[in-house]
């Protein structure tokens, strides 16, 4: 069980933009929070995103992306992730995702929306509380 | 007498690099201060009052937004747009997958065509982006870096065809490549071909586009990711140093190359520490140029710069604050001196800009120049006890990070050895938990926030159809092109490119028979291989 050993999350950029701010901070502030972060660097395609989550067997996968092709790349991470029998990972986002945008996300499975101005604090009770397994 | 009833508000008041101000700065606080070896007069050495002895009251600053979008149509329109409201300057933004010399429809740039800015491929799209533009009168800065050759070369063949000579071109290339392995993250080859490729665009530059500013060094992005005021001064200027040794490495004569660079810093929320370090990069700069490199003409040692104000401040929680940040910001770089200035627009934090708020940007800059009276007179802030304490300050931080940074080998080891990466993350982190705590108040962030949102902002959204017309009219350029002339012009810049031979000739024959910047950038890393970042945090 999860709460026998640390959460393990996965923080991916996916896309092309370079904006590695917000997602090098979370996983400073998960990591201190006493998680377990893998972070994956800069632009993964979806599959090698997916890839890593079959790897790391993580709790959490947080995505963040600020260059707008999240509708493009998003559907194509959770297609993947069906796929590969992958439904106990809580997968959130981060960034800069229009407001209107968030409903479509959702439906994918996409769960927490956390873009400038969230609280770490907040992010870490979310994942605690959002756990799948 | 101190009393109960003037108890300061906090225990220690720090400005965003953390130095600690005190209540009042007097006399003592600049005592050893002497007025011609730390100020001058504007326009002479050290130039920290300013790089002209005129300023503002010749010339007003340019006004130069940053803008692109959509298709080269989208932004040529933009630009018109802009140019009717009184720019004086274009900036043009690439989309990603141009800087990182992707073919629109590769497979890398899923999702991305068109969306952080325009989507130029080939010479056909530059053609359609200054259409109706002549660039015999108008100054343009690219945002160009892994592949800013291609883009000066493609520049240059337009300017060609609208019948204006290379040497009459005024404009910038960013071209500013160890910036990207610290900060904004856009390289494409490791750091010594990248470095040899700088190199040959100064070279060629100062023999065929003479008016051509070869590279925008830059701290608007070491900041934006998190760096603090001293970190940006003291990593740009480095970087600045790093490729003055390179051109000089390569046997060229420092007076020759060092008058055409050029700075580009961010105008952030603290504003005496903003003022106070533009003024403290123009007297380091000038002192390193003359002291170290031995320049002899004054222009070497002139700081020149471009600002913009700080994009990372803008909150997306009631939107129209920004518009208050962005003049407050724009004051501080005005006030520092800045050559040109671009203003965010309030709903950046959100999506691209609309035109509705790219207009009250610039009206921005138009009321700080025509209405405040603040150009009127040069470096207004001299001989403030403070600011001239902070700008002596600012020059001795940075100087500590020289010194680790000479320590460390250099620029590039120090990237090597993620130097610049970690100090700029744990100073994001730092500046984070300071928000989360309340130390570092946001305006309606974590300090009177309330629960509306305030009215509700029209964003502008690219749709898939940029896509599509992008990747068609690559599809069309490339059925009429002529395909034996590509292949060979190919050839002959991987063949540079394997030799010592300066790479720019080549990339400007093999753009003028529209080869792409894929296509380009593509043979050179055939040669020259690619970039791995370490994913540290």
């Amino acid at each position: 069980m999860v709460q026998d050993r640390k959460i393990r999350v996965i923080v991916a950029k996916p896309g092309l933009d370079g904006h590695d701010r917000g997602a090098k901070v979370l996983a400073r502030a998960l990591r201190d929070a006493g998680m377990e972060v893998i972070y994956t660097g800069l632009h993964q395609t979806p599959a090698q995103i997916v890839e890593t989550v079959v790897q790391e067997d993580p709790d959490v996968l947080c995505m963040s992306i600020l260059s707008g092709a999240h509708n493009e790349l998003f559907p194509r991470v959770m297609q993947a992730m069906k796929e590969r029998g992958i439904d106990d990972v809580l997968v959130m986002a981060g960034g800069v995702i229009p407001d209107d945008d968030v409903p479509g996300l959702k439906k994918l499975g996409i769960e927490g929306f956390y873009g400038p101005g969230s609280k770490l604090q907040d992010i870490i009770d979310y994942i605690k509380a959002h756990l799948k397994r | 007498m101190e009393g109960k009833d003037n108890a300061e508000r906090r225990k220690a008041f720090k400005n965003l690099s953390g130095i600690e101000i005190k209540r009042l700065y007097d006399a003592n606080d600049v005592k050893d201060g002497k007025y011609e070896r730390d100020l001058g007069q504007p326009g002479e050495y050290p130039f920290t009052r300013g790089v002209y002895p005129t300023m503002y009251r010749t010339r007003l600053w340019t006004m130069r937004q940053f803008a692109g979008l959509g298709t080269a149509e989208d932004t040529n329109k933009r630009f018109k747009y802009l140019i009717e409201n009184g720019q004086t300057g274009l900036s043009v933004a690439f989309h990603l997958p141009t800087l990182y010399g992707w073919e629109s429809g590769h497979e890398m740039t899923v999702g991305e065509i068109g969306k952080e800015g325009v989507a130029i491929d080939t010479l056909a799209d530059m053609e359609t982006l200054f259409s109706g533009i002549d660039l015999g009168k108008i100054s343009t800065s690219m945002t160009i870096n892994g592949p800013a050759s291609i883009l000066l070369a493609m520049y240059v063949a337009v300017g060609e065809k609208q019948g204006v000579a290379a040497d009459k071109l005024t404009g910038t290339i960013q071209n500013d490549i160890l910036k990207e392995y610290i900060a904004q993250k856009s390289w494409i080859f490791p750091p010594e071909p990248s470095m040899r490729l700088i190199v040959d665009t100064i070279e060629f530059c100062t023999k065929k586009v003479p008016k051509w500013n070869t590279i925008s060094i830059s701290g608007y992005h070491i900041r934006e990711a998190g760096s603090t005021a001293v970190q940006e001064l003291a990593f740009t200027l480095a970087d600045g140093f790093a490729y003055v040794e390179a051109a000089m490495k390569r046997g060229m004569d420092v007076d020759t190359f060092a008058p055409r660079l050029s700075f580009f810093f961010n105008a952030h929320n603290d504003f005496f520490e903003e003022i106070a370090k533009y003024r403290a990069a123009r007297r380091i700069w000038a002192r390193r140029m003359k002291e170290r490199y031995k320049a002899k003409n004054p222009e070497s040692m002139r700081l020149r710069f471009h600002t913009q104000t700080a994009g990372v401040s803008l909150q997306a929680q009631e939107p129209e604050n920004n518009i208050i940040r962005v003049t407050l910001q724009a004051l501080a770089a005005v006030l520092g001196g800045t050559q040109s200035l671009h203003t965010n627009s309030f709903d950046e934090a959100l999506a691209l800009p609309s035109e509705h708020a790219v207009k009250i940007a610039l009206r921005t800059q138009q009321i700080i120049a025509h209405e405040s009276g603040v150009a009127n007179t040069i470096d207004p802030l001299g001989g403030s006890y403070y600011v001239e304490w902070l700008t002596n300050k600012m020059e001795e931080e940075a100087e500590k990070y020289f010194n680790k940074i000479d320590e460390l080998g250099g620029v590039i080891p120090a990237i090597k050895k993620n130097f610049f990466q970690m100090e700029i993350a744990r100073s994001a982190y730092e500046y984070q938990k300071q928000v989360e705590s309340g130390d570092q108040s946001v305006v309606a962030v974590n300090f009177q926030k309330t629960s509306s949102c305030g009215p509700k902002v029209e964003l502008l959204k690219i749709g898939p159809e940029v896509a599509e017309k992008q990747i068609a009219k690559l599809a069309r350029v490339k059925a009429t092109r002529d395909d034996k002339a590509v292949s060979a012009a190919l050839d002959k810049v991987r063949a540079a490119a394997k030799g010592t031979d300066n790479l720019v000739y080549p990339i400007l024959d093999a753009v003028k028979v529209y080869a792409s910047v894929g296509e380009i950038i593509g043979a050179l890393k055939e040669v020259f291989g690619v970039h791995k970042e370490d994913a540290v945090f």
